[in-house]
């Protein structure tokens, strides 16, 4: 049953290419403007590449989850999945995934080329795709929070980046820490580790959070 | 008893009613007296202000999937996504509730619901009227015992809310039970029917 959820919300995105393709060009975007404002110091652009990817990658990340419930919640078919002899625990991780999938995994592949722009070197890229991979279902679990409580509510959209980014701050510092530990040549791996069980914690708490979020958004 | 404010209103209190196999119950009142609040609370999606409702003798707060594996709620906005075609429509709403219904199950299901030749377009394209039988097609394909309907005979044609009162009808004769909210009077042959009307 959890592929039902899963098969729709690609097929939806599918049908709204348009929207998944917008967060990835503002990811591209953003990151880029950096190395074309600040010229071509090679030194400060490596400084600062891994902060200016992963908060680039917050941002696009803040963009694709308003659209997480609120669409399903206008035409009904959310309190349907609620209605759903199945817990909304796995339905929650379903949705989550497909949103996964379908705005993240983009930003993780292309975030490699991107980072080639700053100059760095080919094992630090390899550990910016590590840290991205690990980290970007973080944002979504969490972010699925703030979409379940401010769903129905106008404005949304600002409140989710109000209560949601303050929560990213640990997934932020660990994931450009990796990055900026590859830099100096010291080990990623403590980073890497404490992201990775950062992903394990949401992974428990975040969808039965977004659930119970959901439940009250819909009373 | 069962009690339901929303806001600062009271919407109802010291309701108490009983649904037996078999049984039809057409809710009634003026607008905003409350039927759709009633039928949320029936279906679980709203906590009642007071009182409990009781599925043979569980409380539904407490059975959770296990009612929701007996009932089957349509509101008056239907669950059908815009992007989906009908057949999509059809077979991911029931697949989430648990049956699985194959491509030629579900063209005939559509079929049935007056969808001919229909059944591949997108629900956007299609007439409110149709998007309404699109939901409704799920009626002719789960099992589930209780159904809460919600103004679904509106924007129907007479065909339409024929072929729907048909589908009811057969459902109770096998031991099921629906509750209605509707103004159009239901005039079923098959099952007993109790009528309730809110009063605000």
């Amino acid at each position: 049953m959890l592929r039902w959820v899963v098969w729709r919300d690609l097929i939806l995105a599918w049908r709204r290419r348009a929207d998944v393709l917008s967060t990835l060009f503002f990811f591209v975007i953003v990151v880029s403007l950096f190395p074309l404002g600040i010229g071509p110091e090679t030194q400060l652009l490596r400084s600062i590449a891994p902060g200016v990817v992963w908060v680039a990658a917050l941002l696009a990340s803040m963009l694709s989850l308003g659209r997480l419930f609120a669409n399903d919640h206008q035409d009904g078919t959310l309190e349907q999945m609620l209605l759903t002899p199945q817990p909304v625990y796995l339905i929650v991780l379903g949705k989550v995934f497909a949103q996964w999938l379908v705005s993240e995994v983009p930003l993780v592949l292309i975030a490699p080329l991107l980072g080639v722009q700053f100059g760095l070197s080919q094992d630090t890229l390899l550990v910016l795709f590590a840290s991205l991979l690990i980290g970007t279902p973080i944002l979504s679990l969490i972010g699925s929070i703030g979409a379940a409580l401010t769903l129905g509510l106008r404005g949304g959209g600002v409140l989710i980046s109000l209560l949601v980014l303050p929560l990213y701050i640990p997934v932020l510092i660990f994931g450009a820490g990796a990055v900026d530990a590859s830099i100096i040549g010291t080990s990623p791996l403590a980073n890497v580790e404490l992201l990775a069980a950062f992903l394990v914690v949401t992974l428990v708490f975040a969808p039965w959070a977004t659930s119970a979020g959901l439940r009250i958004s819909l009373e | 008893m069962l009690g339901c404010v929303r806001g600062d209103r009271r919407l109802f209190s010291d309701l108490n009613f009983s649904l037996r196999p078999g049984e039809l119950m057409q809710l009634t009142g003026l607008n905003g007296s409350g039927k759709t609040s009633l039928l949320r609370m029936i279906c679980g999606l709203l906590a009642p202000a007071e009182g409990q409702i009781l599925w043979q003798g569980g409380n539904i707060r407490s059975l959770g999937e296990e009612y929701f594996l007996s009932i089957t709620y349509i509101g008056h906005r239907n669950g059908v996504k815009d992007e989906l075609t009908a057949m999509e429509n059809l077979r991911v709403a029931s697949g989430l509730g648990g049956v699985e219904v194959s491509r030629a199950q579900a063209a005939d299901v559509l079929d049935k619901m007056g969808l001919a030749g229909r059944e591949t377009l997108p629900a956007r394209l299609l007439s409110e009227g149709q998007r309404r039988r699109v939901a409704l097609a799920r009626l002719m394909v789960c099992t589930t015992a209780l159904w809460l309907l919600d103004e679904v005979l509106t924007s129907l044609d007479t065909a339409a809310v024929t072929l729907v009162k048909r589908v009811i009808e057969e459902h109770l004769s096998n031991g099921g039970m629906a509750i209605i909210a509707t103004h159009q009077e239901l005039n079923l042959s098959a099952g007993s029917f109790q009528r309730l009307e809110l009063a605000s």
